[in-house]
């Protein structure tokens, strides 16, 4: 047995059983149908991120581009037991919920290449995709930023009186920011229907667990001290995800109560792209391994044609599909012109932007050289 | 008409608003059960119940990140700051997220959120107590902010601003809280980004908000009654979005302005204040553009000095002196 201490991912990876939870409720009444969808959901995803990256390296997108690469399975999986009153908000590796919660790949494609015809209309960037019409309510680019705003919905869903939850997922480098902890507290206190999700890929940026928790055997564990249920779940695994989150959400509907789900799972790239340091604070074996054991997409379609619901050739022709239109999104957003001028002082007011619909005086923006009153 | 306190208009104001809109609820820090750290509260858990009246713990960036996000989803919080010193905590909510995600979501989200609460020195609590963010939040696009001085005012843009669609803080004053003023009895609204002309003048314009525009009108009568000059205070009422015609009809008209506020100097309100009047009436100054701000340390506990250091009547009064020579 080795005497160093093990660190990042290699700390925190089990074995677990892809039929483990075959037999749960929620599981059994599965059609081959939405079994194969929870495959396509899954290469679509993949297929899309690949294809961003592609762009990214072409120069056709900036800033940062977080990949969601290796943990497709959490976000396809706990979506899909979501219902109409659930909904559902991220931090910046929001591409993956983005996709599951519906939104097509065309509108995040062009997002991403700062294109008018993006969700955001090119306001938002990678970090920052929304559809409220769809309960995705983002992509939040400060680390924890959004576990309030997570709470918040939850508040709401309560006051009205609607039986829903919220979703709210985090990195584990979220966990250890203070306004997580505050949001559990006002979880816990006032009965909101929030799950938390900390999608625990086993490094924050560079920091391994073990060099940013001083308690590392579980981060869902924290949960004790605020009287939250908690639980960890093994994120590649399709079935156990859709159990466990299904738990938590029939406890946020039934009893108003939060619930933190520690789900395991692994990143392939770096923190982002711009990770200089991807293969430094861990080893290729270490994600050769995961690849190889554990890739969330590989379990699921070995499983499904296991079981005959999915063939060889529908599983390419599954692949081949996501590529055409991870391709064509990209098509799409080359090709879509880039926001006017005067759209940059579009969306900041509800009230600039609705006039004759208050009664709002005064300058609102303050620019001598540009803008309305210049 | 009948006269009441900033307090009961303040009061009076989110009562009215809580029948309105079964959506306002109110958030914050000792509001119901205590009935409020100043008092602005009192009675309305009594009257309303846990529902509208939610006292939060000590948390400001979890609640008012809560407020934020329960807004979205279209529940209209009104959060109490029990000071806006204490919002500093909760940064990233208030200047982040309230003001951002309107624009990153293409305008897909609206955050109807109020945050409101003293925003004063003043009071001998030090300088951790006492700050008036009003120029940061200002600097924020996205953010409006309001800064009444007087009980009508605090009652009509508070209701303007739970009305509002946009994120509206309110910066109220503690030392204001028992000043009584007009108020009538029936329902008004105060147009944000509309300022008010609290007495006129010809020979000077002194624009301010908050409780500066106490002291500058204190000043003014001075000016009128021992040397004889006409001084016109034009209080800005809001600070985003900025009444900018009134400001350079009051300066045109006046040809002098001295700008008087509690905030700091550098890149204080009146910075913004001097650049947009040299910029539209150059040729109407007949002096260059005077400012009267808090001096340029943080709040001093010690009482005398503490008075010192925020505008006085006396500093207005010597700053409009020199103008007029």
């Amino acid at each position: 047995m080795s005497s160093k201490k093990k660190q990042g991912f290699e700390a925190i990876a089990t074995e677990a059983d892809p039929r483990g939870f075959e037999g749960h409720s929620i599981n059994q009444s599965l059609s081959s149908e939405e079994k194969i969808g929870f495959y396509r959901e899954m290469v679509r995803i993949r297929r899309f991120e690949e294809r961003s990256l592609r762009a990214y390296q072409q120069g056709k997108i900036g800033g940062f581009l977080h990949l969601y690469i290796g943990q497709e399975s959490v976000a396809v999986g706990s979506l899909s037991v979501c219902g109409e009153n659930d909904h559902v908000i991220t931090a910046y590796r929001d591409h993956g919920h983005a996709l599951a919660s519906g939104m097509n790949m065309n509108e995040c494609m062009a997002e991403m290449f700062g294109k008018h015809t993006g969700c955001s209309k090119g306001k938002g960037g990678s970090m920052h995709f929304f559809a409220p019409e769809k309960n995705y309510w983002g992509g939040h680019g400060i680390v924890a930023g959004q576990t309030p705003l997570g709470l918040g919905l939850a508040y709401a869903l309560k006051y009205k009186g609607i039986k829903g939850a919220a979703l709210c997922y985090m990195g584990d480098g979220a966990v250890n920011q203070g306004v997580f902890h505050e949001s559990l507290n006002l979880a816990s206190l006032f009965e909101l229907p929030v799950v938390y999700i900390i999608e625990n890929n086993g490094y924050s940026m560079g920091t391994s667990l073990q060099r940013s928790s001083a308690y590392t055997e579980s981060l869902g564990k924290r949960a004790e001290a605020y009287n939250i249920e908690w639980e960890t779940v093994q994120g590649h695994l399709i079935y156990e995800v859709r159990a466990k989150v299904n738990e938590a959400i029939q406890r946020a509907h039934e009893s108003s109560k939060p619930t933190i789900l520690e789900i395991i799972t692994y990143r392939y790239r770096g923190h982002s792209i711009a990770d200089a340091n991807a293969d430094k604070y861990r080893t290729k074996e270490e994600v050769k391994e995961y690849q190889e054991k554990k890739d969330p997409i590989n379990v699921w379609r070995n499983l499904l044609l296991e079981d005959k619901v999915l063939t060889e050739e529908q599983a390419k022709e599954i692949d081949k599909q996501a590529r055409a239109e991870a391709d064509a999104s990209a098509d799409f957003a080359d090709q879509s012109p880039y926001p006017p001028t005067e759209s940059i002082i579009e969306d900041v007011y509800w009230t600039h932007d609705n006039p004759g619909k208050h009664d709002n005086e005064g300058r609102i923006f303050f620019n001598d050289d540009w803008g309305p009153q210049a | 008409m009948r006269e009441i306190t900033y307090r009961e208009a303040l009061r009076e104001a989110l009562s009215e608003e809580i029948e309105r809109d079964e959506n306002v609820v109110i958030l914050g820090e000792e509001v119901a059960q205590y009935n409020g750290a100043y008092k602005v509260t009192q009675g309305l858990w009594e009257k309303y119940g846990d529902k509208r009246v939610v006292d939060t713990p000590i948390s400001e960036a979890g609640f008012i990140g809560m407020g934020i996000g329960a807004s979205m989803l279209g529940i209209r919080p009104v959060m109490e700051l029990m000071f806006w010193s204490f919002a500093y905590v909760a940064w990233d909510q208030i200047l982040n997220n309230a003001a951002m995600v309107r624009y990153m979501s293409g305008g897909q989200i609206n955050c109807p959120i109020v945050i409101r609460g003293p925003a004063n020195g003043g009071t001998n609590v030090g300088a951790t107590h006492s700050h008036t963010p009003e120029n940061f939040i200002a600097n924020t696009a996205g953010l409006k902010v309001v800064c009444p001085a007087t009980a009508y005012d605090a009652k009509g843009l508070m209701k303007a601003a739970i009305r509002d669609n946009d994120p509206v803080y309110v910066m109220e004053n503690t030392l204001l809280y028992g000043m009584k003023g007009d108020v009538p009895e029936e329902d008004y609204v105060i147009p944000i980004g509309k300022a008010d002309i609290k007495r006129e003048g010809t020979d000077l314009s002194i624009i301010c908000h908050g409780r500066a525009v106490l002291t500058s009108l204190k000043a003014a009568e001075e000016l009128e009654a021992k040397h004889g000059i006409h001084a016109e205070v034009l209080d800005l009422r809001s600070i985003r979005p900025l009444d900018e015609q009134a400001i350079i009809e009051s300066v045109r008209k006046t040809n002098r302005a001295l700008l008087v506020e509690e905030n700091k100097p550098f890149a204080g309100v009146g910075a913004q204040i001097a650049h947009l009047i040299q910029w539209n009436c150059f040729d109407y100054l007949d002096a260059p553009i005077a400012r009267v701000s808090a001096i340029d340390a943080p709040a001093i506990y010690s009482k005398p000095l503490e008075d010192f250091q925020l505008p006085t009547p006396e500093r207005v009064l010597e700053a409009a002196l020199k103008l007029c020579q």
